[in-house]
């Protein structure tokens, strides 16, 4: 296993947490892991990226300049990393708020109505977790019963539901 | 034979370094006559300034701490939150406390940090040769205002008791001098007031001493104390800014 | 044991409390947010004090008086901020106390900016504040070392009393990785040989200070100072040696840079080009002997850093200029790619 995730969006699309969910996972699995948030002021508004690297080997940089797995929540961050994405990865785009198809041949990409499947499922703020839930399927990386330990160990307890909420939004990205 | 005045056992039997006339050595006394009456000074830290005092550490008895210019009300909050038993007061002039350590000042007063200020108020920087100090009184000839104070040029003057006695976290602000006996007398009681809120968790307690210096002044001793009465406690009323024991007290 | 995912900046300021920190005084600034508000929320329920200070001065300062009753005092900041501790440094170190200061790098001078940076190297390791004096710099590279490194810390500035500092950077205060906390023995020396904590009417009154004005006097506590000195650069460096045996291309580097520098290395290996890492754990006391070992067999030496090249200084030095020592850096806060440093070995003549 070596990924070298790449997730951006605007801030407040849950970019970050998104992030920490496949971290947590592979925490979960006792693989090397590392998580780096973009910083500063684009978590008031501006775009907002995190770089997570999955590995069975000690994680070097653990700054993501050219993922094998890129995750586009908004249009400027499609734009900005589509061309970064190395020959034969995969790019998941929310294609309800990025209207642009990538012409590159050398790596999968995959479209899901991201946003829309969010209202329509009554599931605020699920976008993020809806498109992950495509990754997951897409290659492979982890199981829903990993999921679900990593959420338990992320979510407060106060907030419960939200674990079944977000295995939900997994489960309608998985399905797309 | 009867002993009718001896050295307080909280000050060093050391000779101290200041000029012929200077009333730092009064103040010293004061400060450490409180330290015995109260029996505190087993339990007590003090906090030297940087200015003529720097060398008060070792005239004091009981364990002290020589801080950077301007911040021993830091250097004095870092002591009191990790030692809040102890009684902890700093020295200060009124270069380092009302000029580069202001900040420090004003936050240790406004957090309420539960210290005593001992502030020394002679209008003047001793221990570098006699230049403007921000309590310089205007039209005053120092090193750096050679033709008088200018608050054109150079500003107006910091009255620090009355700035201090409007924060909220500020217990007692008071001011004194020690050029009478009775005037002494008085400075005693407010340091003593200072030490007792300290006990009784009252907050922030700053004495300012109006205080002489004969040597950059130019001035003999006795012409000295006749400025201080003339000059400054014209410009620097004496008196109690705010003591929020007295205002317990009228409720 | 349980592994957790933190941030390098919460990180530091647990393993803080578990080596016995008491206290935390800072004030805020970008990019080490997150280990005083860790403070804030966790400090007071383990029994220590948090307090937010008016300015970098005053919370040195703070530092410098806990410290002097003999408390494990910390404070941390970025590298604006720590240019305006340096003052309260130089006391900490001329008054012989302990403490730890954290420095998560930002690119600089001035104001700069607020993404990772190492162009403190120079300010931590030669001259944080005026006068003779050194400070123990501990060089983490991932949050694990973050965490030992801190308790390591503490442990040495009690036992040389002086001042440790751990220099990290943005990337590492930002980033989380899989955590664990060791059971830690806490090694409190007995500091009532000095502390200045109310001498109890039992003993002669102890004086913090850091003033001499007889020269020959303020000489002899500078030489001391620097025999101790010496013991500690004989006893206390660290460093790794990555693939180094048969390198001959060594590239040093310190922190997160070294980690771009090992998948760079690693790269390069898979490619048949023979290099490999030197990495200084320790920046003062710089591991010489190390690097003597680490560039033993090499042609060439290569710094890489995330500046304009300081360290590179240390590691000639340490060579006696006897071997080309290159350099690449990317600074203003910008991170060097693994890609960036493997083209640059291989202009090296990396592939002979």
């Amino acid at each position: 296993m070596n990924y070298n995730i790449l997730l951006a969006g605007f801030g407040g699309q849950g970019v970050l947490f998104a992030g920490k969910l496949l971290a947590y996972c592979a925490l979960m699995e006792n693989k090397e892991v590392s998580w780096l948030p973009s910083y500063g002021p684009e978590m008031r508004g501006g775009t907002c990226n995190c770089s997570v690297c999955i590995s069975d080997e000690p994680i070097g940089s653990p700054l993501v300049t050219e993922p094998n797995v890129f995750v586009a929540l908004n249009q400027p961050s499609f734009d900005k990393f589509i061309g970064k994405v190395k020959a034969d990865g995969k790019a998941f785009v929310d294609s309800t708020l990025v209207e642009s198809v990538s012409d590159r041949k050398d790596i999968d990409c995959y479209y899901v109505q991201a946003t829309q499947l969010e209202t329509e499922n009554e599931l605020p703020k699920g976008a993020n977790i809806i498109l992950l839930g495509k990754v997951l399927e897409a290659t492979g990386m982890f199981s829903d019963e990993t999921v679900r330990k990593a959420l338990e160990k992320i979510v407060p307890a106060s907030k419960g539901w939200l674990i079944e909420n977000n295995l939900k939004a997994i489960g309608i990205g998985r399905a797309q | 034979m009867a002993v009718v005045f001896e050295r307080p056992k909280a000050l060093c039997d050391v000779p101290l370094h200041y000029c012929p006339g200077c009333t730092h050595g009064i103040v010293h006394r004061l400060v450490a006559e409180v330290i015995d009456e109260m029996g505190i000074e087993g339990d007590t830290v003090g906090i030297c300034p940087v200015g003529c005092s720097v060398m008060a550490y070792n005239y004091f008895n009981c364990d002290m701490i020589e801080a950077p210019h301007g911040r021993a009300p830091a250097v004095a909050t870092g002591v009191k939150r990790t030692n809040p038993d102890k009684f902890v007061f700093t020295y200060q002039g009124d270069g380092d406390l009302a000029a580069i350590g202001t900040a420090e000042t004003v936050h240790a007063a406004t957090r309420g940090e539960n210290i005593v200020v001992i502030f020394i108020n002679n209008t003047i920087y001793g221990m570098t040769g006699g230049q403007m100090a921000p309590t310089t009184i205007p039209g005053q000839v120092t090193q750096t205002t050679p033709y008088g104070r200018d608050p054109q040029l150079a500003g107006y003057p910091v009255r620090v008791s009355e700035m201090l006695a409007t924060l909220t976290g500020t217990a007692l602000a008071q001011r004194v001098a020690v050029d009478s006996v009775p005037h002494i007398r008085e400075a005693k009681n407010a340091i003593r007031k200072a030490f007792e809120n300290q006990r009784d968790k009252k907050g922030f307690s700053l004495v300012e001493v109006l205080s002489t210096c004969p040597t950059n002044w130019g001035l003999t001793p006795l012409k000295a104390l006749e400025r201080l009465r003339e000059e400054m406690i014209p410009y620097y009323p004496l008196g109690v800014y705010k003591d929020i024991t007295a205002e317990e007290g009228n409720k | 044991m349980e592994k957790n995912l933190m941030k390098g900046n919460e990180a530091l300021a647990e393993a803080a409390m578990r080596a016995g920190c008491k206290c935390f005084f800072g004030y805020p600034i970008t990019p080490q947010t997150e280990l005083a508000a860790y403070m804030a929320k966790n400090m007071q329920k383990n029994g220590g004090v948090f307090l937010q200070a008016e300015s970098e001065i005053a919370a040195i300062n703070m530092v410098l008086g806990a410290a002097s009753t003999g408390v494990r005092a910390m404070t941390s900041s970025s590298s604006p901020g720590i240019s305006l501790k340096s003052e309260g440094i130089s006391y900490i170190a001329g008054s012989d106390l302990p403490c730890v200061i954290i420095n998560v790098e930002r690119g600089g001078p001035g104001l700069g900016g607020i993404q990772p940076s190492q162009a403190d190297y120079w300010q931590a390791t030669k001259g944080l504040g005026h006068g003779d004096f050194h400070l123990l710099v501990f060089a983490p590279a991932s949050v694990q070392e973050m965490v030992d490194m801190v308790v390591k810390a503490f442990n040495k500035a009690d036992e040389y009393r002086m001042p440790a500092m751990i220099l990290a950077d943005g990337l590492l205060g930002q980033m989380m990785e899989p955590v664990s906390f060791p059971e830690i023995a806490v090694e409190m020396p007995d500091k009532s040989s000095w502390a200045a904590d109310g001498h109890k009417n039992k003993r002669a009154h102890h004086i913090i200070n850091s003033l001499y004005l007889t020269p020959e006097e303020l000489e002899k506590t500078v030489v001391d100072r620097y025999a101790k000195y010496d013991i500690i650069k004989d006893k206390e460096t660290d460093a790794e040696l990555y693939l180094t045996d048969d390198a001959d291309i060594v590239v040093c580097a310190f922190g997160a840079t070294a980690r771009v520098v090992k998948s760079a290395v690693n790269e390069a290996r898979e490619q048949g080009i023979k290099v490999g890492m030197f990495r200084p754990k320790t920046l003062w006391p710089f591991p010489e002997k190390e690097v003597q070992k680490a560039c033993a067999n090499a042609s060439k030496v290569l710094s890489v850093e995330m500046s304009m090249g300081q360290m590179i200084d240390d590691i000639k030095l340490a060579l006696s200029c006897a071997k080309p020592v290159e350099f690449f850096g990317r600074t203003g806060g910008v991170i060097p790619t693994p890609a960036e440093v493997l083209e640059k070995i291989k202009a090296m003549g990396g592939n002979n």
